[in-house]
């Protein structure tokens, strides 16, 4: 707290709170992401140009070029974003990180799983991916734990359902 | 839930027997009047108030005026047939007012609240003791003087709450106390005797009117916060929303001053009428306040005219923040508010909802407060703690605060902004000029995050977010160093764990049993 030198660019400025071994998602769920990112980016950016194109005003144009940069940008990240995304089972709860940009990681007891949902899009299930997502009593837990096996989620989730019940509180 | 059900056992014959035996009972017989019978009245008055034309008419000899629906009746020789529909229909309202308050039944069992009700549409609710998160008994006015009373059992999440509306009054509150007393896992004693009725119906109604909102007998005198009518009158004038109408009155009247256009008072009237009736229904909502503390919990009481007082067992409030606005720092007043899972329908004192249990107190009395709603919890070093949070801020008061670089995000409040952990609890303190601090339970916090933008990391900052369930507290912290954050993350998470497995709330009075 009494630490006022200019911020360096050491390792301790990346926020990470429990060094170890991260479990990851599937490489598989890279091609997922970028052609959902693609889908998404592609639709905004044709829709934030369709007041250019309908007026003509040149200056509008600016909306379709910002946008489409950052999708292709985010488009670009998705490798590394997906990399990031990991959980950790630990004796008596759920760790979860995520991003690169905005890092995010959360620590959920599993007595306090209300419930486990599996969760399956088409491109996932193309690919043979589900979607993990932890439900607790508080709607800003927000778990979702994208690009497992499927075989691996339905085994987690099993499993994150016993160590619930088995250390079952309540609200 | 639409499964026939034998028709229910006779009601009990005994008007005074226990409403938690374990049977089946009615509700108050005058129900259907305070539910929806007041609309009939109001049909009833607005037919009168139509047909008196008529009276005058037939008395001093009026023309009436032609295609009239009653000249057409009388001139067509209809006027039996038209009795006899009117009297079917009200045959048919108060036949079908009479069957659902027979049909609407209920009972306790040492586990579960049933309600069976509906006539076509049957319904059948069942409750688990154990998961109740508060019981309400509210005292409308119109159904006060009837001496009946709504008491209303809120659970966990949407529509989760059982209504038993109407009761009368003095077996509502015995019917909360054998209620909470089964939930907490006891047994229910035989009915204490009611007090000696008095004399009269009338007799009664005005002893229950001048009765004091709190029973002496519930509560020790000295667990009990009152709110003294002087300081809420001065609290709620001290609001800066109540500046903000008196800033804009003040504008009005002196454009009309200066402008001497008298069409600016237009827009000034309303809204001292708007202020007004803001200030005293915020003021009589809030009258005779008081919060106590009882064997099954805190209970918050209020109202003047219509009364409403909430029982909320141990271990039903996830969190709890205490605030101070800018113009109440002279007076050193205070708000506590609370998050809570179960959401009761009624409305809480000043027409906020039931999640402010303070509306305004001293420091003392936040104290107080804390230690009914978090009972165990306030030890002396929290208690510490907890103080040095109300105040400025210095540097070794027991929080870890945000570095001097947090000054970029945190401009006026870095020296105060952040947080300490103590075995049962985690404790927030955020803002300079509007002074909050937050206080969340370890055993009731659903998980905890952190997170760090560009931004933060630019600054080597980081936040936390502490989870509980939905409620006016967010229990967020910003601009922390990014290694007090982590340390905050790892230590919080196994805090989270141990105060759970340890939590004994659940069935407060049977010591270790839990379900």
């Amino acid at each position: 707290m009494t630490d006022d030198t200019v911020p360096a660019a050491s390792p301790s400025v990346r926020l990470d709170p429990v060094p170890g071994q991260w479990r990851r998602v599937s490489p598989k769920y890279i091609v997922v992401d970028l052609v959902g990112n693609l889908i998404g980016g592609v639709v905004v950016t044709v829709g934030s140009g369709l007041p250019w194109f309908f007026s003509q005003i040149p200056w509008m144009l600016v909306f379709p070029i910002v946008i489409g940069v950052v999708s292709l940008v985010t488009l670009c990240l998705t490798p590394r974003r997906v990399r990031a995304i990991g959980y950790m089972l630990r004796e008596d709860d759920l760790l979860f990180r995520r991003g690169i940009m905005f890092l995010r990681f959360a620590a959920v007891p599993y007595g306090r799983m209300q419930l486990v949902d599996i969760n399956r899009g088409p491109l996932a299930r193309a690919v043979g991916l589900s979607e993990l997502k932890l439900v607790t009593a508080a709607a800003a837990s927000n778990i979702t734990i994208p690009g497992l096996p499927a075989e691996e989620a339905e085994q987690l989730r099993d499993h994150l359902v016993e160590l619930a019940e088995s250390r079952r509180a309540g609200l | 839930m639409t499964e026939p059900h034998p028709a229910p056992p006779p009601p009990p014959v005994d008007p005074a027997a226990d409403l938690a035996d374990g049977g089946w009972h009615r509700l108050h017989p005058a129900t259907p009047l305070l539910r929806g019978g007041l609309a009939l009245v109001a049909i009833l008055g607005i037919i009168i108030a139509n047909l008196r034309e008529r009276v005058i008419e037939l008395v001093f000899g009026g023309q009436g005026s032609p295609g009239d629906p009653v000249d057409e009746i009388v001139e067509r020789g209809l006027v039996p047939l038209a009795l006899l529909v009117i009297a079917v229909l009200l045959a048919l309202f108060i036949g079908g007012f009479y069957l659902s308050w027979r049909m609407h039944t209920f009972r306790i069992t040492d586990e579960l609240v049933e309600v069976r009700s509906g006539i076509l549409f049957r319904t059948h609710r069942k409750a688990r003791l154990d998961r109740i998160q508060g019981i309400n008994i509210v005292r409308p006015l119109f159904a006060r003087l009837f001496g009946a009373a709504r008491l209303e059992i809120t659970g966990a999440g949407n529509d989760s709450n059982v209504q038993l509306a109407y009761l009368s009054g003095v077996r509502a509150d015995a019917l909360r106390r054998d209620i909470l007393t089964l939930a907490a896992g006891g047994r229910v004693t035989a009915p204490a005797a009611p007090a000696a009725p008095a004399s009269g119906v009338i007799e009664q109604r005005v002893a229950e009117f001048i009765a004091p909102e709190l029973d002496p007998a519930l509560a020790e005198p000295e667990s009990v916060v009152k709110m003294h009518p002087g300081r809420l009158i001065a609290s709620t004038v001290l609001n800066s929303s109540t500046v903000i109408f008196v800033v804009l009155v003040i504008g009005a009247f002196v454009a009309v001053a200066l402008s001497a256009e008298f069409y600016f008072i237009f827009g000034a009237v309303p809204l001292l009428f708007g202020l007004g009736s803001y200030l005293v229904n915020r003021i009589v909502k809030s009258l005779r306040y008081t919060i106590a503390g009882t064997p099954d919990g805190v209970r918050v009481g209020y109202g003047l005219l219509s009364t409403s007082n909430e029982t909320l067992p141990p271990g039903r409030i996830h969190s709890i923040s205490i605030t101070q606005q800018l113009l109440w720092r002279p007076a050193d007043w205070w708000e506590v508010k609370v998050n809570r899972a179960g959401k009761s329908s009624a409305q809480g004192a000043a027409g906020q909802q039931n999640t402010t249990i303070l509306p305004v107190g001293s420091r003392a009395e936040v104290f107080k407060v804390l230690e009914l709603v978090l009972p165990g919890l306030v030890d002396e070093q929290t208690r510490q703690i907890i103080a040095e949070g109300l105040g400025k801020g210095t540097p070794d008061d027991g929080y870890t605060t945000s570095p001097r670089r947090g000054a970029v995000l945190r401009w006026f409040s870095w020296r105060r902004n952040g947080f300490a952990l103590r075995p049962d609890a985690v404790v927030l303190r955020r803002g300079a000029i509007w002074r909050e601090l937050v206080v969340v339970p370890a055993a009731r916090m659903q998980s905890v995050s952190i997170d760090q933008g560009p931004l933060d990391r630019a600054l080597r900052l980081a936040g936390v977010h502490v989870h509980t369930v939905a409620g006016p507290i967010s229990a967020r912290l910003g601009a922390l160093d990014t290694e007090d954050a982590a340390r905050f993350f790892r230590d919080l998470a196994q805090t989270a764990v141990a105060a759970a497995a340890a939590d004994r709330t659940h069935r407060w009075r049977s010591g270790g049993a839990t379900a």
